[in-house]
C-alpha cells in the first residue's frame, strides 16, 4: 500500500512548505500532476495560491478537472488548501466566467470591506465540531472567502470586519482557506488527523 | 478576530545571523537555522530572512540555506536580500519561502512589482521601504540597504507599490533601526493611512509597549532583532505582556 501523500503540483502553490509541513509529521510526499494518480492515491492534497483564473487554468491545462471530480465522488480523501478550496467551489468573484470545480455548491466572495486588504496574517477559527478541523489560530492569505455556508459540509468560521468560513469538512474531504502547513502546532494537529484517517480509510479499502 | 503577528527578522552576511546599528557596524550573532528554528518554537508568527549583503555583492539570498530554515520553521518565511527578477523569487519561493521581500530592484525597476504579482499572486509580494525622516518633509526612501538615497516620498513608493502588486509593506525606520528609542509611530500611521495592505513595522523595539505602540498606530505586525537575539525580550513574555494588555495575539 502507497503511504505517500500525492500533492497536486499545477505550478501555482507554495509546494516547499506543504511539503516540509507533511514531512515534520514523518509522512513521505510525492508531487506531480497524473490525471490517474489524482483520480486514485490514497491521499491527494490540492494546493494552490495565487489568482483563482490561473489556478482553474492550471487544473485545466493538465487535464485534472475530471479527475478531482471523481476522487471526490468517490469518497477518496482529499486536503485543499487556500486557492485549492475556492477551485472546488462553483465559481468566484475573483474571475467571473471562469468555472470552479462544483464540488462544493456555493461561489467565492469578495472578503468583507475592511482597512487591511489583502487578508495576510493570523485569525482565529470557530471549529466546526468535525472530527478534523479544531479551533485555534491559522495563517491567512486571501482577498476572497466563502461568505455563506454550503449545504452537506460542516463550516469553521473566522471574522474580520464580517464572517467568513475558515474551513469545511465533509468525510474525508477537508477544505482549508487557511494555510495549516505554516500554521504552527495548530496546522500540523490538522494535517496529522487527515492524513491518519486517509491511511485509515485505505486499510478498510483493502480488507 | 485579526491577531497582530510578532516577527523575528534575521540579517544575514556570509550564511550567518549578524546585527548592527543603523545597518553598519554588523556583528556575528549565529547560525540561521538553529536561531530560525527556536523563534518558531516559542511562538514566533512569521520569520523574516534579510541577506543584508546581498544587494551590494549583486547576489541574492541562498535557496540551500532557505531550504533548510523550511525544513524547521512551521510558520511563514519570508526572504529578501539582493532579488532583482522573477525567476531569483521562484527559486527562493521554490526552496519554501511563503513570501518574498523586494526593496531596491523594485525602486529601480517598478514593473518588477507587476511582474511578480503576475506570477506568484499578490500574497507573496512584500515591497520592504526603508525610510529616514526629513525636517518637516515627510520621510525619504533610502535603498541599497540603507546607503542610497533616492529623494524619493516614503509614503508615494508606498501607495505606488501597492497600486502595481504588493501584497505587504515591510516599513523600516531608518533613524530607529538598532536604536531601541521605540517604532517610528508617525512614519506607521503615515503609511497605513495611505496603503490598505498590511504593514509590517521595523526598527526600534525596545520593550513590549513598543510593540504595541505599533499595533495601536495601524501596523498589523511589528519586526524585531536585536531584542530576541539578545534576549532582552523574549517572545513569549512579549507576548503574555501584550495579551495582558489585551491586545489580539496568537496564543497556539
Amino acid at each position: 500500500m502507497d503511504r505517500s501523500i500525492y500533492i497536486v503540483d499545477t505550478g501555482v502553490a507554495n509546494m516547499s512548505s506543504i511539503e516540509a509541513g507533511f514531512r515534520r509529521l514523518g509522512v513521505p510526499v510525492v508531487r506531480g500532476v497524473d490525471p490517474g494518480v489524482v483520480a486514485t492515491a490514497t491521499a491527494v492534497v490540492l494546493p494552490g495560491v495565487g489568482s483563482f483564473a490561473a489556478g482553474i487554468a492550471a487544473i485545466d491545462r493538465n487535464g485534472l478537472r475530471a479527475s478531482i471530480i471523481a476522487r471526490f465522488d468517490e469518497g477518496r480523501p482529499i486536503l485543499a488548501i487556500c486557492l485549492g478550496l475556492q477551485m472546488l467551489c462553483r465559481g468566484s468573484a475573483e474571475a467571473p466566467g471562469v468555472a470552479g470545480l462544483g464540488v462544493i455548491d456555493a461561489a467565492i466572495e469578495a472578503m468583507p470591506p475592511a482597512a487591511v486588504r489583502p487578508q495576510m496574517g493570523w485569525n482565529r477559527i470557530e471549529a466546526s465540531g468535525g472530527p478534523m478541523l479544531d479551533s485555534g489560530d491559522a495563517y491567512f492569505a486571501n482577498g476572497f472567502a466563502l461568505r455563506s455556508a454550503p449545504a452537506d459540509w460542516k463550516a469553521s468560521w473566522s471574522e474580520d470586519e464580517g464572517d467568513f468560513i475558515a474551513g469545511l469538512e465533509r468525510g474525508r474531504t477537508v477544505a482549508c482557506q487557511f494555510h495549516p502547513e505554516i500554521s504552527g502546532r495548530f496546522g500540523a494537529g490538522i494535517l496529522a488527523r487527515w492524513t491518519e484517517s486517509a491511511f485509515e480509510a485505505e486499510v478498510v479499502r483493502c480488507v | 478576530m485579526r491577531l497582530n503577528r510578532i516577527i523575528p527578522c534575521l540579517d544575514l552576511r556570509d550564511g550567518r545571523v549578524v546585527k548592527g546599528v543603523r545597518f553598519e557596524g554588523l556583528r556575528d550573532i549565529g547560525d540561521p537555522v538553529e536561531i530560525a528554528g527556536r523563534y518558531s518554537d516559542a511562538g514566533a508568527d512569521e520569520i523574516v530572512v534579510l541577506d543584508v549583503s546581498a544587494t551590494s555583492e549583486g547576489r541574492s539570498a541562498t535557496p540551500a540555506l532557505v531550504r533548510r530554515i523550511r525544513e524547521v520553521v512551521d510558520v511563514p518565511v519570508v526572504v529578501g536580500g539582493g532579488i532583482g527578477d522573477v525567476e531569483t523569487a521562484n527559486r527562493l519561493l521554490d526552496a519554501g519561502a511563503d513570501k518574498v521581500s523586494v526593496n531596491t530592484a523594485a525602486v529601480m525597476r517598478p514593473e518588477l512589482i507587476e511582474s511578480l504579482r503576475d506570477r506568484f499572486g499578490r500574497q507573496c509580494v512584500v515591497i520592504a521601504i526603508d525610510a529616514i525622516r526629513r525636517d518637516r518633509m515627510g520621510w525619504e526612501l533610502l535603498v541599497r540597504s540603507g546607503r542610497g538615497r533616492t529623494g524619493l516620498d516614503a509614503i508615494g513608493w508606498a501607495s505606488r507599490a501597492v497600486d502595481l502588486g504588493a501584497g505587504e509593506i515591510l516599513l523600516t525606520s531608518h533613524d530607529r533601526d538598532g536604536t531601541r528609542s521605540g517604532y517610528d509611530l508617525g512614519l506607521i500611521r503615515s503609511i497605513t493611512r495611505a496603503v490598505s495592505v498590511p504593514v509590517v513595522a521595523s526598527g526600534g523595539a525596545a520593550s513590549w509597549r513598543d510593540f504595541a505602540a505599533a499595533f495601536a498606530s495601524g501596523a498589523t505586525g511589528a519586526l524585531a532583532a536585536g531584542v530576541f537575539h539578545e534576549g532582552q525580550v523574549g517572545i513569549g513574555d512579549l507576548k503574555r505582556s501584550l495579551l495582558a494588555a489585551g491586545k489580539e495575539i496568537r496564543t497556539c
